[in-house]
């Protein structure tokens, strides 16, 4: 088997004439807590649903487990999916059913467990996320950001999947409650032992949450290394986001540009 | 360098106009084509959602009795009405049942109740599924292996193909109630004779091709509910737009599927 979970090989996509993956190399080791940095509109969320399978690439290769997964049939792509959890950056929680089937939605529709059971799971996955048996019963537009998104990660990881997939986990928290989303994300993954992946752009997060940090920039992975080289990566474009600066060879680039 | 005075250039920009109109309608028609046929495949193939369809079935079929109801009833009020209005000029008011049974049966029942259950049900089903696709509840589906065009659509569509008819077939005979209370208690008819002259003229025929349009109206209404929300821009302008198209749509096509049915049904 391959020594990488997920494993991406000049991956293009297009969008009429905009090229917003325009190919992007990235390896993450089994096991492992990947980060793909990058601003908005560098190709962050389209990386994750081409892997996800929610788009196709134009051309290049993803491989799961060294199985390549471009071009799969529907019934093929379900099985890959079986693999995958995600927590969306929206939490995607559906409004019209309560908290506890939200997250045993997969158990009950895709593994087909019977729902007394799939209940006492998302009550377990719940408390594993810091959430009492009361929230079960609540629908989701009754909580508050932060609770939708433990109750997301809740279902994310309902099915134990081998690869979480993490889109912007903490935007939109107070300071506190990213802290706290940052923690269980940690822990979940670890309990787990899946192979994460998260795209953001909060630093505090990255810290936390990353063995590896890729930089994404204009569809192209830039720079990609442990989080202990981050600091000392000698890429001006890194530096410059990691800082937070205004003036910086990616401004500069995007003010030619325009 | 006058561009106004050039027709070549003139003649080029309305080609490009019309060319781009034309290949715009065909990909159109090609992506609902897909869809529906989308639909059919997974409509018969497994994973069912049973307690979703009850669901539909319910929100489209019986919270539209209501407004259905009220259409046909006052619909079938105002063609006696005015049917008598009319006919007593050439002394026929007797025909008064007789028209006030065809009109709803083959024309009234299922076509205002198409556009009622445009107004009312395509317009949610383009919200309801426009937002989830904007929340990115639908990927939020396909992540947790569920296939979203059979937990969302085909319950949506085999609900108004199924209840539009039934639904179509109650306000045949709430229509029918609103003339006969107009021909009794205003237009002074006997209540057995305006009944007898219904029964006696109304054929099978005339009842059927109403529910066979009802079917087809209510496979428009939810295709194009569930085709516009599926399909819908990003934000509330994208479900605002999804919203008013799935309504335009499908009350467009009702008109349009309404003549050539009239048509074929009745050659």
């Amino acid at each position: 088997m391959s020594d990488y979970k997920i494993e991406m090989t000049n991956v293009c996509k297009t969008f009429g004439t905009k090229h917003v993956l325009d190919g992007v190399d990235l390896k993450v080791q089994r096991g492992t807590s990947m980060v793909l940095l990058g601003g908005s509109g560098s190709g962050k969320s389209v990386t994750l649903k081409c892997i996800l399978g929610l788009m196709q690439p134009d051309s290049g290769s993803i491989k799961i487990d060294g199985q390549e997964i471009t071009g799969l049939n529907e019934k093929q792509r379900d099985e890959q999916m079986t693999k995958f959890g995600m927590l969306f950056q929206g939490g995607a929680l559906f409004d019209s059913i309560p908290v506890w089937e939200n997250v045993a939605f997969g158990l009950i529709h895709s593994e087909n467990m019977d729902k007394e059971d799939a209940r006492i799971i998302a009550i377990e996955k719940l408390k594993a996320v810091g959430l009492g048996a009361k929230v079960a019963d609540l629908y989701p537009a009754e909580l508050s950001g932060g609770m939708q998104k433990r109750v997301s990660l809740a279902r994310a990881i309902a099915t134990n999947p081998e690869i979480i997939f993490f889109d912007e986990p903490t935007t939109g928290l107070d300071p506190i409650m990213a802290d706290v989303i940052n923690d269980l994300i940690v822990q979940c993954v670890k309990d787990l032992g899946a192979t994460a992946l998260t795209i953001t752009h909060d630093m505090a997060s990255a810290r936390k949450i990353a063995d590896h940090v890729s930089m994404i920039y204009e569809g192209k992975i830039i720079w990609s290394d442990t989080i202990a080289k981050l600091d000392n990566s000698e890429n001006p474009y890194v530096d410059q986001f990691i800082h937070g600066r205004a003036y910086g060879p990616i401004t500069k680039h995007a003010n030619m540009a325009g | 360098m006058n561009m106004k005075l050039n027709p070549l250039i003139w003649t080029q920009g309305l080609c490009q106009t019309i060319g781009a109109m034309v290949l715009n309608v065909f990909s159109l028609v090609g992506v609902l084509s897909i869809f529906v046929f989308d639909t059919i495949r997974h409509t018969f193939t497994p994973p069912w959602y049973p307690s979703k369809l009850l669901a539909q079935f319910i929100s489209i079929g019986f919270y539209s009795l209501a407004v259905i109801g009220m259409t046909a009833l006052f619909s079938g009020m105002v063609i006696a009405l005015q049917s008598y209005t009319g006919f007593s000029r050439f002394n026929a008011e007797g025909a008064v049942a007789n028209v006030v049974v065809l009109t709803i049966t083959r024309e009234l029942a299922p076509v205002l109740a198409g556009l009622m259950l445009a107004a009312r049900v395509g317009a949610s089903i383009a919200a309801e599924i426009g937002t989830m696709r904007v929340t990115e509840q639908i990927d939020a589906l396909r992540t947790l292996n569920v296939n979203p065009m059979k937990y969302l659509v085909v319950p949506r569509v085999l609900a108004g193909l199924i209840m539009l008819p039934i639904l179509v077939f109650i306000a045949d005979i709430i229509g029918v109630l609103g003339g006969w209370l107009v021909g009794v208690y205003v237009l002074d008819f006997s209540s057995a004779g305006y009944l007898r002259q219904t029964l006696d003229f109304v054929t099978f025929n005339d009842v059927s091709s109403g529910l066979i349009k009802a079917a087809v109206f209510g496979l428009i209404v939810t295709i194009m509910g569930c085709y516009n929300g599926y399909n819908s821009g990003r934000g509330a302008q994208g479900v605002g737009r999804a919203t008013t198209n799935a309504v335009v749509s499908s009350a467009i096509l009702i008109l349009i599927f309404n003549y050539i049915l009239t048509q074929v049904l009745f050659a």
